[in-house]
C-alpha cells in the first residue's frame, strides 16, 4: 500500500479550512458524483457562496454545522494520489471547540495551518500552532488563503509568512513551508497558479506528496505496552500489544516494567503462524520464557535499555474539562495502556497562547494550556513525550463523569526512580500485623457533620482495644490542629487535607495498626483516592448515614446554626455538597441504630 | 498499518469491556472486522459473541453465509428480530423505508443491546461511507438510550481511548474508521477472506424500480404495474435488506475486477442504500436515535 500521511487542517474560524479540503478532494477526483450532487443541493439551501457549490458542505457533516455554516467537530477524509494516501482531519476553528481540534491534531504527522490573507495571524492561529506542537506534530505548512481577495499581493504574503515563522519558532516548530493559495479558486492547491509567478515553492498537494517525513529512528529500544493478556487454555499465555518502538525477535532478552522481572521472547504470534520479527507499529502477541507475571499496563522492553519508571512528573497540559483544573483534585490517568490515579500537585504556570508568556495561575480553565507537576498513585513506566508519543502522552479522566478532562505530555520525571526506588525492607506490613495478632486495615468513616462519626469511632476504638487490638484514630478536627494546621477550607486545601490523612493512614496500616479515620470526606473522588492507596480489602468505606435535618437538629457544636446564618462558608450539607457513597462497604443508619449496634456491625464486617 | 491499528482498537475495546459484542451485518466490512478479531485474539476465538439484527428481509444467501462463517470462527452467534414487526406486520413494502428501518433495525438493535447488557459494541463503520460518520470518534459514546450526541463527543487524543463508563451508557467502537472501500477490498484479497457471493457479478433476477436495480430474492416482493423481472448481470457494492439495496450492473466476477471497479467508480457505495436518502441529514438523525 502507498505510504500514508496523516494531516490536520487548522487555523481560525472562516479561514477556509473546510473549503480547502473540499477543493482538494474535488480537484484530485476523490468526490463521488452523488456526493457532489448532494453538496450542490445543500449549497442552494445553506451555502455561503451565493448559489455556487459550497465545497465546505462536503465535510461539514453534522446538521448543526450545515445550518450554522461552521465546523463543530473534526471530520476525517481519506484522499489518495498515485504517490501517497492521506488521512485529512478537518478541524474546527472556533475557540470553544479547541478540544476537538486537539483530537484531530494528535494523530497527525503534519499540520496545514491556514490564515486569511486579509486578517493575518490571529490569536487562534497561535493557539492552534501551540497545540499542534504540543501534541507532537513536527511538520507545519502555512497556507495563506484568500490571496485572490488581496490581488495576490506578494509583499503581504511575505510579511505574513515572516510573522508566522516567529510564532512557530517560539513554540519549537523549526521549519515552516509557506504557500499562497485560494481555496475557492484552487490556485496553488493541486496546480501551480498563474497569479504567483514569484512563488518558487510547490503547490500544497505537491508538497504533501513529497515532504520527507521523519522516519522512526532505527536504533530505538524495544517497547511494547501490554494491552491484553490472552490465556485461552493452561498451555498458552500471550501478551498482546502494539510495538511502540524498536524491533523484536524470538530469543531477545526482555524486562517487564515496572516490576523489573526478566524473560526471553519465546515466540511472536500473528494469526495462524508465528513470525520471526516485529517492529514499531505492529500489533502482535508475544509469549515469554519463563512465563513471568505480566498484566495490562506493564511495558515489555529491551532488557539492556528499559524505560524509566516514576510517579512524579513535570508535564504540559491542555485542559478540556468544563470544570477547571485545580491542584489536588484526583483524576484517573491513562498513559499508554496503564490506568492509575493522578493528582496535579501544583500548577507551574499557564501559557498565554498569543505570545507564549508564562503566567502564574491557580487553575486552568477550558482550553487553557499550562505546565504542571503531577503525581501518580503508583510508579509507571514512561518516556518523555519528545522521545515517544506512545509512552509520553496521557489523558486525565474525570472520576465522576468519566469525561476526558485534559490531555498532557510528560516532559520529565521529577525524581528519577533509578535513584529513588521504593526501598524493600525485610520486615513487611504482614510481619508487623502478625506480630500484633491482627489484620491491619483502614476503616474510613464518612458522613455529614453530626452524623455520629466521632461517637461511633470512639466506641469502636474502645471495643478494639478491649479485645487487645492495636489501633489509632485520625479525627478530622484533631488533625487540623497539627498536621494540617496550614490548610484552610478552599477546595484545593480540602483536597490536600484528605490526601495527607489518607497517606498517614496508609503508613499506619503499613506499621500494622487498625486505623479508624473519622472524616466528613464529602467527595467520592477523594474517598476513591484514599481507597486506591491500599491493597484491596485493606480499606473499608463506612458510610455513617443520617438525614441532613437530623444532623442539623443534633448540631452538638452549633456549626449548622452558624452555617445557616452564613457565618461559615462551604459547610458540607448547607452550601457545599455531600456526595453519598456509591458503593460503601458498610452503611450505618444512625437514626435507627445505637452506637453499640453500629460498632457490632463493623466488628462483624471485619471478622 | 491499518490492520495493526484496527487490532489495537479491538483489543482496547475488549480489555475495557464487561460485556463486549460485535455487530455482524454479514457484509464485506463485517467479514473484515470478524477476521481482524480472530487475528487479534488468536489462538483463542474472539472473546465476544456476534450479534445479527435480522429484519427477515435479508438476502437468502446472506443468512446461509452467516451461519457457516460463525461456525468456522467458533464464535457464538446471537440473532435478534423485533417481534413487534415480524410475521409480515412491518415490511419495506407496506411501510415507508424510514418507518421500517426504525422498527426492524434501530428499535430491534436497541432491544438486543439492552437484553444483552452490552457495553462495548464493535461495528464495521467507516468514516468514508457517509459524512456524519466522518465526524465520529473511534470510541463513540452512546447514552443509556443509545443516543449519539454529536456536539458533545469526548476528545480522543493519540491512541489513548477513554473507555470509562462509570456514569452508564455504552460505546460503539469502529476499528475500521480510517479504512476506505478500496482498502476493504484490497484486504479481502490479500487475506483471502470469505465474502457473500452477492458481491460478485452474476446473472440475477431484478426489476427496474426508482431508477435502480432491485433483486427479486423471494416471492414476498410484490411487483408494481409495468415491472417485469429480467435477468441481468449485476453485483452488489453493499448488502442490506434486499428490497432496500440496489444492485449495479457489472461484469466484475473476481476480486481484482471488483477492486478495479471500485477505484474507477464515480458514485459512492451508499448510493445503493435507499434509506440514506430519507430526507436531510438522515444518517445523522438515525444515529442519534441509536442506529449504528
Amino acid at each position: 500500500m502507498r505510504p500514508t500521511l496523516r494531516l490536520v487542517l487548522c487555523g481560525s474560524v472562516d479561514d477556509g479550512k473546510s473549503t480547502l479540503i473540499g477543493r482538494l478532494l474535488c480537484d484530485s477526483n476523490q468526490v463521488f458524483a452523488d456526493q457532489l450532487q448532494k453538496a450542490e443541493e445543500d449549497s442552494r439551501r445553506y451555502g455561503t457562496q451565493a448559489g455556487a457549490t459550497d465545497l465546505a458542505l462536503l465535510t461539514d457533516g453534522l446538521q448543526d454545522e450545515r445550518e450554522q455554516g461552521i465546523t463543530i467537530d473534526v471530520a476525517y477524509r481519506v484522499l489518495e494520489t498515485p504517490l501517497r494516501r492521506f488521512v485529512v482531519a478537518d478541524a474546527p476553528g472556533h475557540e470553544q471547540y479547541t478540544r476537538n481540534m486537539a483530537t484531530g491534531a494528535s494523530t497527525a504527522d503534519l499540520a496545514v495551518v491556514m490564515v486569511d490573507a486579509r486578517k493575518g495571524v490571529l490569536p487562534q492561529t497561535a493557539r492552534h500552532t501551540r497545540i499542534v506542537a504540543m501534541v507532537g506534530v513536527r511538520h507545519v505548512v502555512l497556507a495563506v488563503n484568500k490571496m485572490d481577495l488581496i490581488g495576490w499581493d506578494r509583499a503581504r504574503f511575505e510579511e505574513l509568512a515572516e510573522e508566522y515563522r516567529t510564532v512557530a519558532a517560539e513554540v519549537g516548530v523549526g521549519e515552516v513551508v509557506a504557500i499562497p493559495v485560494s481555496a475557492l479558486t484552487g490556485d496553488n492547491l493541486t496546480r501551480p497558479s498563474g497569479q504567483t509567478p514569484w512563488h518558487a515553492g510547490p503547490t500544497l498537494l505537491g508538497h504533501l506528496e513529497t515532504v520527507e517525513l521523519a522516519r522512526p529512528a532505527e536504533d530505538q529500544p524495544f517497547r511494547m505496552p501490554v494491552q491484553y493478556v490472552n490465556r485461552p487454555d493452561p498451555d498458552f499465555r500471550g501478551y498482546c500489544g502494539r510495538v511502540a518502538s524498536g524491533r523484536v525477535a524470538p530469543g531477545d532478552r526482555m524486562l517487564v516494567s515496572p516490576a523489573g522481572t526478566s524473560a526471553s521472547v519465546e515466540s511472536i504470534v500473528v494469526w495462524q503462524d508465528t513470525s520471526d520479527r516485529a517492529e514499531q507499529g505492529d500489533s502482535v502477541t508475544l509469549t515469554l520464557k519463563p512465563d513471568v507475571d505480566v498484566s495490562r499496563g506493564d511495558v515489555i522492553a529491551a532488557a539492556d535499555d528499559p524505560p524509566q519508571v516514576a510517579d512524579q512528573f513535570r508535564a504540559q497540559i491542555i485542559w478540556m474539562g468544563d470544570e477547571p483544573l485545580t491542584a489536588g483534585r484526583p483524576y484517573r490517568m491513562r498513559l499508554h495502556t496503564c490506568e492509575v490515579g493522578a493528582v496535579v500537585t501544583s500548577i507551574r504556570h499557564r501559557v498565554d497562547v498569543s505570545d507564549g508568556s508564562k503566567l502564574a495561575a491557580a487553575r486552568l480553565e477550558l482550553n487553557d494550556l499550562g505546565a504542571v507537576n503531577l503525581a501518580t498513585s503508583r510508579p509507571v513506566p514512561f518516556a518523555p513525550f519528545e522521545q515517544s508519543r506512545e509512552l509520553g502522552g496521557f489523558i486525565l479522566i474525570d472520576r465522576a463523569t468519566s469525561a476526558t478532562a485534559g490531555a498532557g505530555t510528560i516532559a520529565y520525571a521529577l525524581m528519577r526512580s533509578a535513584n529513588v526506588k521504593w526501598q524493600d525492607f525485610d520486615i513487611s506490613a504482614d510481619v508487623r500485623s502478625a506480630l500484633k495478632s491482627q489484620r491491619a486495615r483502614c476503616l474510613w468513616l464518612t458522613g455529614l457533620s453530626a452524623s455520629g462519626k466521632s461517637t461511633v469511632a470512639n466506641q469502636l476504638e474502645r471495643r478494639l482495644v478491649i479485645e487487645g487490638r492495636h489501633t489509632y484514630l485520625l479525627d478530622g478536627d484533631n488533625v487540623r490542629h497539627g498536621l494540617n494546621r496550614d490548610l484552610g477550607f478552599t477546595e484545593p486545601d480540602r483536597v490536600e487535607n484528605i490526601r495527607r490523612v489518607a497517606e498517614v493512614a496508609r503508613l499506619m496500616v503499613d506499621a500494622g495498626l487498625i486505623v479508624i479515620v473519622s472524616f466528613i470526606s464529602p467527595f467520592q473522588a477523594e474517598r476513591d483516592f484514599a481507597r486506591a492507596l491500599f491493597d484491596p480489602g485493606d480499606f473499608m468505606e463506612i458510610f455513617v448515614d443520617a438525614p441532613l435535618e437530623v444532623c442539623a437538629r443534633r448540631d452538638p457544636k452549633g456549626l449548622y446554626a452558624k452555617a445557616m446564618r452564613g457565618e461559615i462558608k462551604n459547610f458540607t450539607g448547607v452550601d457545599s455538597p455531600f456526595e453519598r457513597p456509591e458503593r460503601p462497604d458498610l452503611r450505618l443508619d444512625t437514626e435507627r441504630l445505637s452506637p453499640e449496634e453500629c460498632v457490632a456491625l463493623i466488628m462483624e464486617r471485619m471478622a | 498499518m491499518l490492520e495493526s491499528e484496527a487490532i489495537e482498537i479491538i483489543r482496547e475495546g475488549v480489555a475495557a469491556a464487561t460485556r463486549p459484542v460485535m455487530l455482524y451485518s454479514i457484509g464485506k466490512d463485517s467479514s473484515v472486522l470478524l477476521h481482524l478479531a480472530r487475528k487479534a485474539f488468536w489462538p483463542a476465538p474472539p472473546p465476544m459473541p456476534l450479534l445479527h439484527v435480522d429484519t427477515t428481509w435479508k438476502f437468502r444467501e446472506m443468512i446461509a453465509f452467516r451461519d457457516r462463517v460463525a461456525a468456522e470462527a467458533s464464535v457464538e452467534l446471537l440473532v435478534h428480530t423485533n417481534s413487534e414487526g415480524a410475521d409480515g406486520a412491518v415490511t419495506p413494502f407496506t411501510h415507508g423505508s424510514d418507518y421500517y428501518t426504525e422498527v426492524m433495525k434501530t428499535a430491534a438493535l436497541r432491544q438486543a443491546l439492552d437484553a444483552g447488557g452490552f457495553d462495548i459494541i464493535f461495528v464495521g463503520a467507516r468514516r468514508d461511507e457517509e459524512k456524519s460518520r466522518a465526524k465520529e470518534r473511534v470510541f463513540s459514546f452512546r447514552d443509556a438510550a443509545h443516543q449519539w450526541h454529536p456536539k458533545a463527543q469526548r476528545p480522543e487524543l493519540w491512541n489513548l481511548y477513554n473507555t470509562r463508563l462509570d456514569a452508564g451508557g455504552s460505546f460503539r467502537v469502529s476499528p475500521l474508521s480510517n479504512w476506505t472501500e478500496a482498502d476493504i477490498w484490497r484486504y479481502i484479497a490479500a487475506e483471502d477472506i470469505p465474502i457473500v457471493p452477492l458481491y460478485y457479478a452474476a446473472e440475477r433476477t431484478v426489476v427496474r424500480r426508482g431508477g435502480q436495480w432491485i433483486m427479486v430474492d423471494d416471492d414476498r416482493m410484490p411487483l408494481l404495474p409495468g415491472e417485469v423481472p429480467q435477468r441481468r448481470r449485476v453485483r452488489f457494492r453493499t448488502l442490506g435488506c434486499y428490497p432496500l439495496t440496489a444492485a449495479v450492473e457489472s461484469t466484475a466476477d473476481t476480486l481484482d475486477a471488483i477492486i478495479a471497479e471500485v477505484l474507477a467508480a464515480d458514485r459512492s457505495e451508499r448510493e445503493g442504500r435507499l434509506i440514506d436518502h430519507d430526507g436531510e441529514a438522515s444518517m445523522e438523525r438515525k444515529k442519534r436515535e441509536g442506529y449504528f
